[in-house]
């Protein structure tokens, strides 16, 4: 296997403004197939706008983003590949609230994959089992709790079997009680060699499953390293101040 | 270790119960309160009853002519009397089968459509947007076989119901798309579909129809002359559509940004995102924007009296010029209102309706 194809998302000096706000900053990123990549920092410092560039939902200005092999450009063929290969959990879930729980699931698989629909909800069914909430199938979103809605929304990334999952602060809208249920299934899922990029606050998350920690502040990444290295080591001032603050009580 | 229970749960307390205690705490529940009440009924009942007694107890209803109404009351003869006149217009008395058949079809379609869980929904709906119109315009119109009655014989209450479907049937496509157009990112696009909505929106229907009936025909050389009824209804249909294309972006704006991005992060397409996420909890959010817009352009089409149609109000003020029938202005004037009401009215709760089945119980 050559270098390239080692890598299953490549960022390459990636720099991005909002007018005049300078948000991501020579961004260099490296993922391998299987790793699991935990994003932390403080808010405003890039880390999920940088996830987001990831599936183009925000635009990078400069630099190089490659993800599976395809150079994220304007081309809409190249964006909508990617987006079919890269799955992504939101804070706020974004489900579907006019759709039952299992159309929300299904939708994409046949829409997107041209999937027959017997097909799509056999495999939707399949992954609700998985996060827990088959019951759940024929409700509405709004009918559920934070947390199973949450849940829903990762089966329904799932459903389209994709190489990378996305998660955008999964767990901070979630009331406390509701947390571990979501991070139980991002574990499980972790476990079962899904490449992850995660921007959490979960610090007992990173602990458990990642193999990198990766801090940011103001637009950059100021530091990465294993999380045993990470929490117990860290380099710079700045992530030690983070640290003190995150881990502090 | 204590044990938690949780204490169980009590119905509500009663309060007062029963038609007295409702009005004891709705009508009667201070002095202020009382002196409303007793005022608003006296009110009720010396509006009211004179009215009551004029339209309905003393009135007429059946005759000749005005020598028929005798009793003092309302003279609904002048009504009777006219009723093919109000409902058809000038269309021939043999032919009124036929826009009776394109209605009754209409309102098939419509019960066929509205009632939840008939079957073969879907091929109904395709067969009223593609068929019917065919079927509607040779009954009306006529052709294959049907005698051709001209649109200039068309008037009243059918000439009212024509305006107004088409007009909603073409104008919230239309609506969408430019609003669809004018959120999108390609400059031309966006910049076509405002001027487009700005340049109608700017201008009074009136006008419209009157440069519809009177310019246009100036601008074109002798000889193409499109139908007079054609003309009204494409400058009803490019003013409404322009007024709907608001309502249906005020719709897309009150979508949270996180439906798009949920369905741009699954690699929906422009258009599926549009179809299957977007629009349908957009159209929802519209239904009373929409249905008021309809409301209002079903209204409106009594303007087309300004160039010569004669729609159902038309029809009732022709009636009133009437020298045999001079002096009852209230009698028409009450039942134009009446006819009107009932389809603005209907159009309302139905909006209600559909608002109430289509809740999720849930907005994103």
């Amino acid at each position: 296997m050559t270098n390239e194809q080692e890598f299953i998302i490549t960022l390459n000096n990636v720099n991005k403004w909002y007018g005049q706000f300078h948000v991501l900053k020579d961004i260099n990123l490296n993922v391998k197939v299987g790793e699991r990549i935990v994003i932390c920092g403080p808010s405003g410092s890039g880390k999920s706008t940088m996830i987001r560039c990831i599936n183009h939902l925000e635009e990078h200005q400069e630099g190089e983003i490659v993800v599976d092999g395809v150079v994220l450009n304007n081309d809409l063929k190249n964006i909508g590949q990617i987006r079919k290969e890269v799955g992504m959990v939101f804070q706020h879930f974004n489900l579907f609230p006019h759709l039952t729980v299992l159309q929300n699931c299904t939708l994409a698989p046949i829409w997107v994959r041209k999937m027959p629909q017997k097909e799509a909800e056999a495999i939707a069914m399949k992954y609700l089992e998985r996060v827990k909430i088959p019951e759940q199938a024929n409700k509405f979103p709004g009918q559920l709790s934070g947390g199973q809605q949450q849940r829903v929304a990762i089966a329904r990334s799932l459903c389209m079997n994709p190489r990378v999952m996305l998660f955008d602060e999964p767990t901070s809208a979630l009331d406390p009680e509701m947390i571990k249920e979501v991070l139980d299934v991002m574990v499980e899922l972790a476990q079962e060699g899904m490449t992850m990029l995660c921007v959490t606050h979960e610090m007992g998350f990173a602990k458990k499953v990642a193999d990198r920690v990766i801090f940011m502040d103001a637009g950059q990444i100021v530091e990465e390293n294993e999380p045993q290295e990470f929490f117990n080591n860290p380099q710079s001032d700045r992530t030690k101040l983070f640290l003190s603050q995150v881990l502090g009580h | 270790m204590e044990k938690f229970t949780p204490i169980e749960s009590r119905p509500a307390p009663l309060v007062e119960v029963g038609i007295i205690g409702w009005m004891r705490r709705n009508l009667f529940s201070s002095i202020p309160n009382t002196l409303v009440t007793i005022f608003t009924a006296y009110m009720l009942w010396i509006v009211l009853v004179p009215f009551l007694n004029w339209a309905f107890i003393s009135s007429d209803w059946f005759g000749e002519s005005r020598h028929d109404c005798t009793s003092g009351g309302a003279c609904w003869v002048f009504v009777t009397v006219r009723w093919n006149l109000f409902m058809y217009g000038f269309y021939p008395e043999d032919s009124y089968w036929r826009p009776n058949l394109a209605f009754i079809l209409l309102i098939a379609i419509i019960a066929w459509l509205s009632i939840p869980n008939l079957p073969f929904k879907k091929w109904v709906g395709i067969a009223a947007i593609t068929i019917y119109p065919v079927v509607a315009y040779t009954l009306l119109y006529g052709g294959f076989g049907l005698d051709v009655i001209p649109t200039h014989r068309w008037g009243g209450l059918m000439l009212t119901l024509v305006l107004a479907l088409i007009g909603i049937v073409v104008a919230i496509p239309i609506g969408i798309l430019l609003a669809l157009g004018r959120r999108s990112e390609m400059p031309v696009i966006k910049m076509v579909c405002v001027i487009f909505i700005e340049f109608w929106r700017g201008v009074p229907l009136i006008t419209i129809l009157f440069m519809a009936s009177v310019m246009l025909p100036l601008f074109f050389a002798g000889g193409t002359d499109a139908d007079k009824l054609m003309r009204a209804l494409i400058g009803i249909v490019m003013f409404q559509s322009a007024y709907m294309a608001e309502v249906v972006r005020g719709g897309l704006q009150a979508l949270s940004k996180g439906q798009f991005e949920g369905a741009d992060a699954l690699g929906l397409s422009y258009w599926q995102k549009m179809n299957l996420v977007v629009l349908p909890q957009a159209l929802k959010i519209m239904i009373p924007g929409i249905v008021n817009t309809l409301i209002s352009l079903f209204k409106d089409t009594s303007l087309i009296v300004i160039i010569g149609l004669l729609d159902v109000l038309g029809m009732v003020r022709q009636a009133l010029s009437d020298p045999a029938w001079l002096g009852y202005p209230a009698e028409g004037y009450l039942f134009a209102a009446f006819m009107f009401w009932i389809f603005c009215f209907s159009m309302s709760r139905y909006s209600i309706y559909l608002e109430d089945r289509l809740n999720t119980g849930h907005r994103n």
